[in-house]
């Protein structure tokens, strides 16, 4: 029915369409700071629904949705389902979307304790026990990564589904970006812990470019050894405790980096 | 719907409020004639930063706080770095708070442009947005892009991005610009200061609704100029307490209506922060661009009509951009990017001016760093006591309108405070009740 829905829009603009869940705003916010594209890309897309721009609202269905942010209530997991049925291509852009975000810190605890921590009436509160990527619930047409997503990639993304061509977008590590950069080592020159063997590339290395080890923010890449990266971090002075926080941050729910951080949750005293 | 709303029940409604960052809604009770209940619903889904705080290390919360908010990244990692810095007994040399403050202006900049000219322009223009705006007043969104751009370019340029900065660490810096990249980004903002001025002149020239408001302004007040990194705590009825005193005076309450929390001060119902009260409490404190131009627009020293927040934010655009270009023209590099903050046990209290006004940090360390304690007191759940408050005044003022048109003008009248709701989840959903 979506399908027939979709059929004699070809001549037409494609519809786009933000949607927003659990999350801090930055990854829609990036398509805002496209600040030369912004007028350009209307002129493109219809921007169909997209709350934070405009309170014009064009009735889906919609070509293209981008979504922002986790699942963490009940109310969240029925409203995915439905941007889902409304959706012909979901794209999910941000650590959030993409692996449940830093507020799945909560996975690894209880939540009715984070709950009482926060809020004085706790009851007053629905949340779920985990924050869940949106993979979780519905099928996913593309996932991209990052805290926060990179500019460049969103409109390569967004140009290749309005094209109708895969995306192209690299999923080897943060040290080949590193590497063409020419920046140099710092886990090798300045004994820095860095996640970049481990990270997927996105945002151009840019934390080594710092001299600050890479923290992770595109989640891992395609093939992550992370127990290797594991036992540099000892040799350069990390202890368990510290080896799983570095792991346990805005990709906590990646599988590869939630397996790790809970082999160092074991071994902590 | 056309009726009008001044005999009978009424609901007024919004489920999604727009052109705010983050989920909330507004709902209004009209019981003949008189407005029974309003109601700021903020559905924005919980995400206890202030509870997965509790056992990382003292270094963390910069990084990890910037994710409660993309629009204002820096003003969390400022709150908190100053906030670890006063548990550990550290202050950093003036160079690198210097360093702080010209990355604060570039949040500014890119935080009040978005506002300004995406947000709350297409309000008093007529327009259900900036890109619809933009086909009859494309000069006007270009100018808000560019100056939107040139506050992401600084950010940029001194925390390495601009939407979660990768450079700012408790204690100082990674990286310290270097003084010819300074240089370099002058020519862009002398445009930023020039398209600030122009804005200036632009939204002063919009309507404003007439309206007072009468709650007390709380804002930070520093020796280093207008408020932005660190100061002392003053109000408009002479208020005034060191930031480590802010949990004596500032309750947090939690309403069963929102996930954020209401946050009252010595029992008074509602307060004000945000640029008015900044502007209010701090105005001789503005650059001399930024007064003359205030002048010239009209404010007064006291601003009290929350429609012309749009003016205040503005003329906060110029002194932002003014006093970026002083530091950079000032510059002289530093000895160090940051300073040592060994961990030792104890308390600290951190508050910063975000764009959205007063941010309140506080952590709880024990000896080897670990954060026993988080605290988190955004803007926008302080205000939000007050923005219920000021819709029931507009509201019961304005029953007379066509219901569609009244909630349009509730929604300018939301957005005059640029409401973060994310940040204030920890916060907003527009419905209106006619019973």
């Amino acid at each position: 029915m979506a399908g027939d829905d979709m059929a004699g829009q070809d001549q037409k603009r494609p519809k786009l369409a933000v949607w927003k869940f659990a999350s801090c705003d930055g990854c829609q916010l990036t398509l805002l700071n496209c600040e030369d594209e912004l007028i350009p890309l209307a002129g493109a897309v219809e921007i169909a629904y997209f709350p934070e721009a405009t309170r014009a609202v064009v009735e889906g269905p919609y070509d293209v949705s981008l979504v922002e942010g986790s699942v963490t209530t009940a109310s969240d997991a029925e409203r995915i389902r439905e941007v889902r049925r409304v959706s012909r291509r979901l794209i999910t852009i941000g650590a959030c979307a993409t692996s449940g975000g830093i507020q799945a810190l909560r996975n690894f605890a209880d939540v009715a304790q984070y709950r009482s921590v926060v809020y004085a009436h706790p009851e007053y509160v629905k949340t779920l026990a985990r924050s869940t990527p949106i993979s979780e619930h519905v099928s996913v047409d593309y996932e991209l990564r990052g805290c926060p997503i990179n500019a460049s990639q969103l409109l390569e993304v967004l140009a290749a589904f309005v094209q109708d061509r895969r995306p192209r977008i690299p999923s080897y590590s943060v040290c080949v970006e590193c590497k063409r950069r020419g920046a140099i080592c710092v886990a090798v020159a300045h004994g820095t812990p860095c996640l970049g063997p481990v990270t997927q590339a996105g945002c151009g290395a840019l934390c080594p470019a710092y001299s600050r080890g890479c923290y992770g923010c595109f989640g891992p890449q395609d093939t992550p050894n992370t127990q290797s990266l594991a036992d540099r971090l000892r040799v350069l002075g990390m202890d368990e405790s510290a080896a799983m926080r570095i792991f346990r941050t805005f990709n906590a729910g990646a599988e590869a980096f939630r397996a790790q951080s809970r082999r160092h949750e074991e071994m902590a005293p | 719907m056309t009726h009008k709303l001044t005999q009978g029940d009424h609901v007024l409604k919004v489920d999604t409020l727009a052109r705010v960052e983050g989920e909330g809604a507004m709902h209004i009770v009209v019981h003949d004639g008189l407005v029974a209940d309003v109601e700021l619903r903020i559905f924005e889904p919980p995400r206890f930063f202030e509870a997965f705080l509790r056992g990382r290390a003292w270094t963390e919360p910069p990084d990890i706080t910037a994710r409660i908010c993309g629009i204002c990244p820096v003003a969390y990692q400022m709150s908190s770095c100053l906030a670890i810095e006063d548990a550990c007994g550290v202050t950093v040399p003036e160079e690198l708070r210097l360093l702080r403050r010209l990355l604060y202006c570039g949040e500014w900049i890119e935080s009040h442009s978005l506002h300004i000219f995406l947000l709350h322009a297409p309000d008093f223009l007529g327009y259900p947005g900036a890109i619809e705006m933009a086909a009859d007043h494309g000069d006007v969104v270009q100018q808000g892009l560019r100056l939107k751009k040139a506050g992401n370019a600084l950010m940029t340029l001194v925390g390495g991005r601009a939407i979660h900065p990768v450079n700012v660490r408790v204690g100082g810096f990674y990286r310290l610009p270097t003084t010819q990249e300074l240089r370099d980004f002058r020519p862009t903002l002398v445009r930023a200061r020039d398209d600030a001025v122009a804005t200036v002149r632009l939204v002063s020239g919009f309507d404003f609704p007439d309206m007072v408001q009468p709650q007390e302004y709380v804002a930070l007040r520093s020796p280093h100029g207008y408020p932005l990194e660190g100061g002392s705590v003053i109000s408009s009825t002479g208020r005034a307490f060191d930031v480590g005193d802010f949990g004596r005076h500032v309750v947090e309450e939690h309403v069963a209506r929102s996930n954020a929390l209401h946050a009252r001060l010595d029992g008074t119902t509602s307060y004000v922060v945000g640029p008015l009260a900044r502007y209010t409490l701090n105005h001789d404190q503005l650059g001399p661009l930024a007064r003359e131009v205030a002048h010239d627009a009209g404010l007064a020293d006291e601003c009290r009509n929350p429609f012309q927040s749009i003016v205040v934010r503005a003329v906060e655009l110029v002194h932002a951009t003014d006093e970026a270009l002083a530091i950079i023209d000032a510059w002289d590099g530093a000895s160090a990017p940051s300073v040592q903050v060994p961990p030792r046990a104890g308390i600290g209290h951190g508050a910063t001016e975000a764009p959205r006004g007063l941010l309140y940090h506080r952590y709880e360390l024990a000896e080897d760093g670990t954060i026993l304690d988080a605290t988190i007191v955004p803007p926008t759940s302080q205000n939000q006591p007050s923005i219920e408050a000021d819709l029931r005044a507009f509201v019961q003022a304005r029953l007379d309108l066509p219901h569609d048109e009244l909630v349009r003008q509730c929604e300018q009248a939301i957005r005059n405070y640029d409401p973060c709701i994310s940040c204030a989840t920890h916060f907003l959903d527009l419905t209106m009740e006619e019973q």
